[in-house]
């Protein structure tokens, strides 16, 4: 197991946002979290990578603890792609290798400039590299900070709604990325998805929070009409359209 | 093709760095036209006789007590004003920041008036020329007034966690509250110390001597070198501060010692020289405009377009109407203020 959550809980001000969460992930895995606005979602993964201290629990990341490590360390372990992000004025290869500062000493190394344009090759971004971050379209922005993300050569990749205002075709692009990278890469990726449709068809493993608990996990037998209706509250049932499997709402 | 765009983007780098090399030639070039400008008008080869020691009296007196500590205070000022600006913007993350803004020198403004009215000191010589009693009584006062308007604002930003547009507000508020507290003052000094006040708040290069100079020299090599050796985390919190988290960097400190450094760095500046606006808000957006927004080269290019502004500002400021000085805190604003409403229209678009 690459990253084992164990018992996490975290509260603010005295309200509790999260309770008795565990969950286990495996390398090349893509894990969706599911659950309805406010039922602790970004926070578990805030939590994760230790932006929120949570309040008691265990994170595990291939057998370490992670309240073990300093930032750099935790940095170096795990990345994160933050919701809404606006790009700045800077060129998308700066923006890039801004994701090797959990290793820069006094100044970037060739190793550090040679892995940028490796991962900005891979990602297909190339042609933007000297352009500037804050002239990207919404699509080419995420990627970029995607790119960031594996720039840190994490173990785990958390990312909170990747496909958060995105067209059609951006939005399938993105989730495509994040799931080839995962198993490519060999990590795991942990996924705030809103999109059922777009999550049960990029992830292996699906877990459902409702008020700051896991409601259900497993693979995509437990996104059903029960489910659905206990967690969003919604009538809702899964069909199949050639094998993949299709929320529909009712 | 990888190897394509790693050399492509190094020599895009490269282009920063002859920039920077450009403008220390320029600065130097700039130092050696000041040096032989003014109301005594010196030659190269004496600025270079009284530089080593062997000019004749005159000569090395105008360059060695007048024009050569001015020039550096220039420099120090305009290096520390400027680099302030930049840290600034990034860790208050407001474009709108820079110590004139956010009421710093409104505080020194206040310090200083209070020093002035309750010890009595300033007058006027039979001349009719306004002198300050005990100068460093009033640098003292004005040092504590800036430092405590820049820590309550700092504290003001941690309460409301750094939230851009509660900082400038603060700061506007700041400076109405230092100027009334100051206007106050005013209003109960005497015809001499009301215009000793007035004559501080000019920001005025001819005041620091050697000592000053040296004071100012210290601190601002020491603040530069912190800054730019946290370039990269200033970088980060650019990208946002949860990105900043995310990448290892312990915002809250950085943005805390950032802050204090500030302070610090823009207290002595004002309490020696008094008032000069803007610098520290237009240079880090030219620099940004012209190159960039990369603290790797924000910080030092920043610095060296911050030096040369003050000089050729305040080089103007002593020659436009010689015999005549112009305080150049003056000709800054008024430099400042079209580039400050240029600033807000551009932003307001976004």
């Amino acid at each position: 197991m690459i990253l084992s959550v164990d018992n996490i809980e975290f509260s603010y001000r005295n309200k509790i946002v999260l309770k008795n969460i565990k969950f286990k992930v495996k390398r090349g895995e893509v894990v969706s979290i599911l659950g309805m606005n406010g039922a602790g979602k970004s926070t578990l993964l805030k939590c994760i990578n230790r932006i929120l201290k949570p309040k008691r629990g265990t994170i595990l990341v291939d057998g370490f603890n992670l309240n073990q490590l300093d930032e750099k360390g935790v940095a170096r372990n795990i990345a994160y792609v933050p919701q809404n992000v606006t790009g700045n004025n800077i060129s998308v290869f700066d923006a890039v290798l801004l994701g090797r500062k959990p290793y820069i000493k006094w100044d970037v190394s060739n190793k550090d400039l040679e892995i940028t344009g490796k991962i900005l090759k891979l990602m297909h971004l190339e042609e933007y590299a000297l352009r500037n971050a804050n002239e990207l379209s919404g699509g080419e922005l995420q990627k970029v900070i995607i790119a960031r993300a594996l720039v840190q050569e994490p173990k785990i990749l958390l990312l909170d709604e990747p496909a958060n205002n995105l067209d059609l075709k951006n939005q399938m692009e993105v989730m495509k990325i994040i799931k080839d990278i995962s198993k490519t890469q060999n990590i795991a990726s942990v996924v705030v998805m809103h999109d059922l449709n777009l999550a049960l068809r990029f992830s292996d493993k699906f877990i459902m929070l409702k008020d700051g608990m896991i409601h259900s996990e497993g693979n995509s037998g437990i996104i059903n009409s029960e489910n659905i209706k206990d967690v969003y509250n919604v009538d809702a049932y899964v069909d199949h359209y050639k094998g993949i499997p299709v929320v529909v709402l009712a | 093709m990888n190897q394509n765009i790693i050399q492509k983007y190094t020599q895009l780098n490269r282009n920063k760095i002859i920039l920077g090399s450009v403008l220390i030639i320029l600065l130097f070039l700039f130092i050696l036209f000041s040096l032989s400008i003014g109301g005594y008008q010196l030659s190269l080869r004496q600025i270079y006789r009284a530089l080593i020691g062997q000019g004749e009296g005159a000569a090395e007196l105008i360059v060695w007590n007048i024009r050569l500590p001015r020039i550096l205070a220039a420099i120090m000022a305009g290096v520390s004003l400027a680099v302030s600006g930049a840290v600034m913007q990034c860790t208050l993350r407001n474009l709108l920041a820079s110590p004139y803004t956010i009421g710093i020198s409104h505080g020194a403004m206040f310090g200083a008036a209070f020093a002035i009215i309750l010890f009595g000191i300033g007058g006027a010589e039979s001349t009719g020329k306004i002198f300050i009693h005990s100068p460093y009584l009033v640098t003292v006062f004005a040092f504590f007034g800036s430092l405590s308007a820049a820590f309550i604002i700092l504290l003001l930003a941690k309460l409301r966690n750094f939230a851009p547009e509660a900082i400038i507000l603060a700061g506007v508020a700041m400076s109405s509250l230092f100027s009334a507290g100051t206007m106050f003052m005013q209003y109960f000094a005497n015809d001499l110390q009301l215009a000793a006040m007035v004559y501080w708040t000019f920001g005025d290069l001819s005041r620091p001597l050697w000592t000053e100079v040296g004071i100012m020299a210290v601190l601002m090599i020491l603040s530069v070198t912190y800054f730019i050796y946290k370039r990269w985390d200033y970088n980060a919190l650019e990208s946002g501060e949860e990105s900043a988290k995310s990448l290892g960097v312990n915002t809250e400190k950085t943005r805390l010692f950032g802050m204090l450094v500030v302070s610090l760095l823009v207290s002595v500046n004002v309490a020696f020289l008094g008032i000069i606006g803007f610098v520290g808000l237009i240079c880090p957006h030219l620099v940004r405009i012209l190159i960039g927004g990369d603290y790797r080269f924000v910080i030092p290019i920043s610095s060296l377009i911050g030096a040369l502004l003050l000089l050729v500002s305040d080089t103007v400021a002593r020659t436009i109407i010689s015999p005549m000085v112009l305080p150049v805190g003056i000709l800054t604003s008024f430099l400042g203020a079209p580039v400050f409403l240029y600033l807000l229209v551009k932003m307001h678009k976004r």
